[in-house]
């Protein structure tokens, strides 16, 4: 079992169960739910009342690949109201400064008290390509604003915020963009701006993925943010060929050979996952898996199991209250 | 200098609005070198034009004129007694000239024969870059004096995003990655910890968040 950051002084009660269970140093799973792009929520809430048995928390993705879809904040409503603890996913590319920290503001009300904070695709990527990227600030920046807000009740501006926003903070790193030695530093740049935890990349390439931990132990990131290794269950060799031409994600040869090979691509892919879980889980630093089976979901349930990592644990925290609850924090 | 590129003949033609008698106006600076608005472009463009114009049976006048600067007023009166015989103005100046030539003479379209694009150079014979996007905030002393706004396609001012590969930018495998050439070059100068510190919330107003910019210097006034 993993050893992750055991204590944050600033604060005494975990905000969310994501945050409780990774600071009580049990093996965390996240999954990730693709909201779709129509106006219909039964299914986030469907998935979210199946997946929360089976995970600690619940990623609301934000217009993932820049394509328009039910907003991250409604998404992560969703899951609240079917017993979730979602994880809001914010990204820079479609929001200023002053939308960014609104939302927030709005996510905390509701009781969503995970963030994961990102930059996002370029726009060039998804349905609207034409459309005017904002980056108004970056990932690095978010994640110190969405700290300041929290620890110092300040918003970017200098002005006081009366109730501050309780959430666990969380950002993003590509294990595999290269080189090392920069990714390693961009990821301290993230912790030492407030992230206390990380979700990273599709891990396929295990040895890669192996040899930036080891970098990342010698930087000693790990002791100070919860590292929480990607998973994407491959569901065909189509899918696992694509994967492998999305810029910085790689996959190697034999898993593509493995997934054309195999009679039951469904039951192969589930195993190549089986697999990697198996091995990030004795690496030494990772906190846990996050899981993003989008358009798959319904995997998750037998993937955890399998895995040895079912039942979650029971843990209880103060979580949503929304209100009062960050009134009184 | 300002790097602009020619519009489509097609688009200009469907600017003009009836027009027939036309000046077609160029500039001596930025847009020669280039090569989108020089002399030899204006002469290029008013052929095209008179073809373009024979072909619909429509004959248009293209009369041809280049001046030392469109963005100095200085250099626009002689074009007084010309403008006055046409219609309408195509300049191919950058869209300050363009802008200065309407200021001129508010009474007579003017139609951009070139798109702007932003402050650059010559990177290799008939290529031209964008280097400034002139955000009227320089952080090139932070950077290792590459330029992250213009460079980054997402303008990040604190490392590289998740989407470089290889080194090379997510939006276009043949762009490399600005951030990965700013920890290249200060992992040359030895100078990686710069790169350790976190960069504030950039300041857009002296970008494009503020109207317009203005440069004043007492000095240089007369
Ligand atoms: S930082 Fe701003 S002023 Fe400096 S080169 Fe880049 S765009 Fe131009
Ligand atoms: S790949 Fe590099 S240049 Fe391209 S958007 Fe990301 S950080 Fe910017």
């Amino acid at each position: 079992m993993s050893t992750g950051p055991q204590t944050d002084k600033k604060k005494n009660a975990a905000a969310s169960r994501l945050e409780a269970v990774l600071r009580a140093g049990i093996f965390a799973v996240t999954a990730e739910i693709g909201p779709p792009k129509h106006a219909d929520g039964t299914r986030i809430r469907r998935l979210a009342a199946e997946l929360k048995e089976y995970s600690d928390a619940q990623n609301l993705t934000d217009n993932q690949t820049a394509v328009v879809r039910l907003c991250s904040l409604a998404a992560a409503v969703h899951v609240l109201q079917a017993g979730g603890d979602p994880v809001l996913q914010m990204t820079t590319r479609d929001r200023n400064r002053i939308a960014l920290q609104s939302d927030l503001l709005g996510a905390a009300s509701l009781g969503i008290r995970n963030v994961l904070c990102l930059s996002g695709d370029h726009q060039r990527f998804g349905n609207h390509p034409e459309a005017k990227g904002v980056f108004d600030l970056d990932s690095v920046q978010l994640t110190a604003a969405v700290r300041r807000m929290r620890d110092e009740g300040l918003f970017l501006c200098g002005e006081e915020i009366k109730a501050p926003p309780r959430v666990f903070i969380g950002a993003v790193e590509n294990p595999f963009a290269g080189p090392v030695e920069l990714r390693v530093l961009r990821l301290g740049k993230k912790i030492a701006a407030g992230a206390e935890f990380i979700q990273t990349q599709v891990v396929y390439d295990v040895p890669a993925f192996s040899e930036w931990m080891a970098a990342v132990r010698a930087a000693g990131w790990h002791k100070r943010a919860f590292i929480l290794a990607g998973v994407i269950p491959p569901k065909s060799d189509r899918a696992i060929r694509y994967m492998s031409r999305v810029p910085g994600i790689t996959v190697p040869d034999e898993l593509i050979r493995r997934m054309e090979r195999a009679a039951d691509p469904l039951g192969e892919g589930r195993r190549i996952a089986l697999e990697i879980i198996r091995q990030l889980r004795d690496i030494e630093g990772v906190s846990g898996v996050h899981i993003m089976a989008v358009n798959w979901e319904d995997v998750v349930p037998e993937l955890v199991a399998e895995a040895g990592l079912y039942p979650r644990p029971r843990i209880s925290t103060t979580q949503g209250g929304g209100d009062s609850d960050a009134a009184g924090h | 200098m300002i790097l602009a590129r020619p519009r489509q003949v097609s688009s200009i033609l469907a600017g003009l609005g009836g027009a027939r008698r036309l000046a077609v106006i160029g500039c001596q600076e930025c847009v020669t070198v280039c090569q989108a608005g020089g002399r030899k472009e204006v002469s290029c463009l008013a052929h095209l034009l008179r073809i373009a114009g024979l072909k619909e049976g429509l004959p248009l006048m293209v009369t041809e004129a280049t001046v030392a600067r469109q963005c100095d007023t200085a250099y626009l009166a002689p074009l007084d007694p010309l403008v006055e015989q046409v219609e309408a103005c195509i300049s191919l100046g950058c869209g300050v000239g363009v802008q200065f030539i309407a200021e001129r003479y508010p009474g007579v379209p003017v139609i951009p024969g070139v798109d702007t694009v932003g402050g650059g150079g010559t990177t290799a014979p008939g290529v031209w870059e964008e280097r400034c996007a002139m955000c009227g905030e320089c952080v090139l002393d932070q950077t290792a004096g590459i330029c992250p706004v213009t460079r980054c396609a997402k303008s990040l001012l604190n490392g590289p995003c998740g989407g470089s590969s290889g080194g090379m930018c997510e939006v276009d495998p043949d762009l490399p990655c600005a951030w990965e050439m700013i920890y290249r070059r200060m992992k040359e100068r030895k100078s990686l910890d710069d790169l350790r510190s976190i960069r504030p919330p950039k300041n857009w107003v002296s970008s494009r968040s503020g109207g317009l910019r203005r440069v004043i210097r007492e000095d240089a006034m007369r």
